[in-house]
């Protein structure tokens, strides 16, 4: 409790310096992050960016300067404008989205070094990275991690980095790996799709949806992120190309 | 003539019989039917019926579901009177049903009016009877008699101005020949309030401010003209003695919910419960569980009375598991603390004086980098109905356990109609649950029935589920304590032991509390779940 509170302190006070009146709270900010991709990313990019004379990563906006500005474009949008109205939103989930965006400006966006190469970074994925050993690209690759053909629509570059660097720090709880022991069977490896207090859902690394009750499951643990840090794996003009390839993996939903 | 009396008898034999305030009294002694909110007076939500058993819970299943046609919480809790079960659609809109086969004898709809802005859903959790009469609260602040058979409104008046945020979302509660109600709307800025109205003609016969005006005993616990918008709602029903004339009722947060900057004091009698003498309205007592709040820590749960021995000797309890994270005994003829103790994590306060004011501890208060608090913003528990077994002695308690907010104050300045909050609650954790989805992790924040021993307060067992839970709990003569949670099961544990006997999934989230009937013999139980209403029985 301690920490948590001086963490939290040390934070607020360093946002501040910058964005001065846009506090935000770190959790908010995560749980925004996933609203955002969810309902916002399409049309404004994972840097907030791709809309013109919009830049939601930069505190640039057209409508709205305050945060309680922000609340209410969301919830009740932009008229003859691209911009609907999540009017099904409930205000606390939009508050999160502008936490998210607020988060967003906190932090230097990351930009790909001059020369990237998705073409290189294409054959790093497929090789030396075996990243298909758990990432599906469109057909090809295994279903056991999450599947990568948009990533590029969805992840900024600052974060792909941070993953390749420090997979299990940045691990999402959805992203969870675990092994699943039945009482008459085999042992299972798959990733977390759903629990509930007596049942979970994986699936394997064939793509294979498995459900099993709790009470027949002699052992079900959580394992670490099989994916390896490329910190030292990959140079970082490596690095660099493998990047510039996730980010031009765009495929539509 | 002898043959006139006969036909007259018989006739007489099959109109139904009227609710009296006696049967009222005595519902204990018809567990077939369930006559009021939690039940009873007392309001253990406890069934006297036991053809259901932990030898046989196992062969329940589905005899008939009602869906709704609405998309809001299905909160309410059935009454069934005779084989007849009446319910609420949310918002507003009264069924009565077959209670053995679910059909539909007739429905009574109502329309919101456009100014109605309840706090948290525009929902209803249930209809009081007396006589041949339902009484239903709107959440447009309005009260509504309907007649049993046809479902004819006889009257409909109003309770509040639905504008300056006013509603109604509680089932009221039938005393004598009045009809008890009280205001929501706390985090509008109004001046929370319970009414009692003549049951013949809506008429208004007396009222209590839950905050005490200029010149009363309480209004000095308010600095300055805070008390005009102190909120201190009425969210759940009360309870009744009628030996000492007494009836209960747990009081919401004051307002603005998380500053308090502008209401110094200890803003009576927000966050309390208070003791009105049933005829007058008159305060008889009142215990403040949380004073000067800026947690949002509403005193929203149903007052549980138990008749039981305290110390050695006989005494007139009250059981209270409160938002705030403690569990606490009052003897309910005097409002004296007898016990209080945290059932779940609690940080913001260290223990009670000799008078059972609990001791906050200095970092309790909001600030504008955020506090962090356990219990979090929707508390240790809530409005979620408990349940008390005289069978086993214990009290049972819907809890989330290590669950925080940290506290952000804002300003806040009062426009009529508008919410009146002064910052709110951040999270610290990751939710449970995104829309379908659970990834909880193991360590985090979870949910669970606890069954603690009421006198000492400590807990005897847990069910724990991987998320919270909005359910209420009820509990048997059998000893069965059926509840459900957000995971969209409805199940059956031991009253004693806490094992799982049985469950079933209704595919949606459980955010009422159980009730069980009988017709013909043979006994149900029923919950709302998701947007139906779901009735089991034994397989025959």
């Amino acid at each position: 409790m301690g920490m948590w509170k001086v963490r939290v302190c040390t934070f607020f006070a360093a946002a501040s310096l910058v964005f001065a009146q846009h506090e935000f709270n770190p959790i908010d900010a995560q749980i925004g992050a996933r609203l955002y991709i969810a309902n916002c990313i399409y049309c404004h990019g994972p840097d907030g960016d791709q809309v013109p004379g919009i830049n939601l990563g930069h505190g640039k906006f057209r409508h709205a300067s305050t945060d309680e500005e922000l609340v209410q474009i969301i919830r009740k949008g932009i008229p003859n404008t691209g911009m609907p109205a999540q009017t099904n939103m409930p205000e606390p989930q939009v508050k999160t989205i502008v936490a998210y965006l607020r988060s967003l400006a906190a932090e230097t966006a990351s930009t790909l070094p001059p020369g990237s190469n998705a073409t290189r970074g294409k054959a790093l994925f497929e090789g030396k990275g075996q990243c298909q050993s758990c990432h599906r690209v469109r057909d090809a690759g295994s279903g056991l991690g999450p599947n990568l053909s948009d990533i590029g629509s969805i992840r900024r570059v600052v974060d792909m980095k941070k993953t390749l660097e420090d997979p299990n720090g940045t691990l999402l709880p959805q992203n969870r790996i675990f092994r699943a022991v039945p009482r008459n069977g085999s042992a299972v490896t798959g990733r977390i799709l759903n629990q509930d207090t007596f049942t979970v859902q994986l699936i394997d690394e064939h793509e294979r949806l498995l459900s099993f009750q709790r009470s027949d499951l002699r052992e079900f643990t959580a394992v670490n992120s099989p994916m390896p840090s490329y910190k030292d794996k990959f140079s970082s003009v490596e690095m660099a190309d493998v990047i510039a390839y996730l980010v031009s993996l765009k495929e539509p939903r | 003539m002898h043959r006139l009396a006969c036909l007259l008898a018989l006739t007489a034999s099959f109109a139904p019989a009227q609710v009296t305030f006696d049967r009222l009294l005595g519902a204990a002694k018809e567990p077939q039917n369930w006559l009021t909110y939690s039940g009873n007076f007392n309001s253990q939500r406890y069934s006297g019926l036991t053809q259901v058993t932990p030898a046989n819970v196992k062969n329940l299943e589905l005899q008939w579901m009602f869906q709704a046609h609405s998309l809001e919480k299905f909160e309410a809790t059935p009454l069934v009177v005779d084989g007849v079960l009446y319910t609420v659609q949310a918002p507003n809109d009264v069924v009565a049903m077959d209670a053995a086969t679910g059909r539909v004898f007739w429905m009574y709809s109502y329309l919101p009016s456009k100014d109605a802005r309840p706090c948290c859903g525009r929902i209803n959790r249930g209809v009081a009877v007396l006589g041949n009469t339902l009484f239903m609260g709107t959440i447009d602040a309005r009260l509504i008699a309907l007649d049993t058979k046809t479902g004819k409104p006889l009257w409909n008046v109003e309770v509040g101005d639905p504008a300056s945020g006013y509603a109604v979302t509680h089932a009221p509660l039938v005393v004598k020949d009045k009809v008890i109600v009280g205001v929501a709307g706390g985090e509008y800025g109004i001046r929370g309030y319970i009414a009692a109205y003549n049951i013949k003609t809506g008429d208004e016969m007396w009222r209590f401010y839950t905050i005490p005006g200029k010149g009363e005993p309480g209004n000095d616990s308010w600095a300055d003209d805070s008390w005009e918008h102190g909120g201190a709602s009425i969210w759940v029903t009360g309870s009744y003695d009628p030996q000492l004339n007494l009836t209960y009722w747990g009081v919401g947060n004051p307002g603005p919910d998380w500053n308090g900057d502008a209401r110094k004091g200890d803003n009576l009698y927000s966050d309390c419960v208070v003791a009105l003498d049933a005829d007058t309205g008159k305060l008889k007592w009142y215990y403040q569980f949380s004073p000067h709040d800026e947690f949002d820590y509403d005193s929203v749960q149903v007052p549980v009375l138990v008749d039981a021995d305290w110390q050695g000797k006989p005494r007139k309890l009250m059981m209270w598991a409160n938002r705030n994270g403690l569990f606490y005994v009052i003897d309910r003829a005097s409002g004296q603390f007898l016990l209080g103790k945290p059932f779940a994590k609690v940080t913001w306060m260290n223990g009670f004086d000799e008078r059972g004011r609990p001791m906050k501890v200095p970092e309790a208060a909001s600030n504008r980098q955020g506090t962090l608090i356990f219990p979090g913003n929707q508390g240790a528990t809530n409005w979620y109905n408990p349940s008390y077994s005289p069978r086993t002695g214990l009290f049972y308690i819907p809890t989330w356990e290590d669950y925080s907010s940290l506290f952000v104050k804002q300003d806040a300045e009062y426009t009529k109609g508008q919410t009146y909050g002064g910052g709110g609650p951040r999270n610290t954790t990751a939710p449970i649950t995104t829309g379908l989805f659970n990834y909880r992790k193991e360590g985090e924040q979870y949910g669970a029935i606890r069954a603690i021993d009421p006198k000492t307060g400590e807990k005897k067992w847990e069910f724990r589920m991987t998320d919270v839970t909005d359910a209420g709990v009820l509990t048997t003569a059998s000893d069965l304590l059926f509840s459900g949670g957000r995971e969209g099961y409805f199940f059956a544990l031991d009253a004693r032991d806490g094992s799982l006997l049985w469950k079933a999934v209704v595919g949606g989230r459980v955010a009422s509390g159980p009730m069980s009937y009988s017709v013909n013999g043979r006994q149900y139980v029923a919950v709302s779940a998701g947007n139906s209403l779901f009735v089991y029985a034994l397989r025959q």
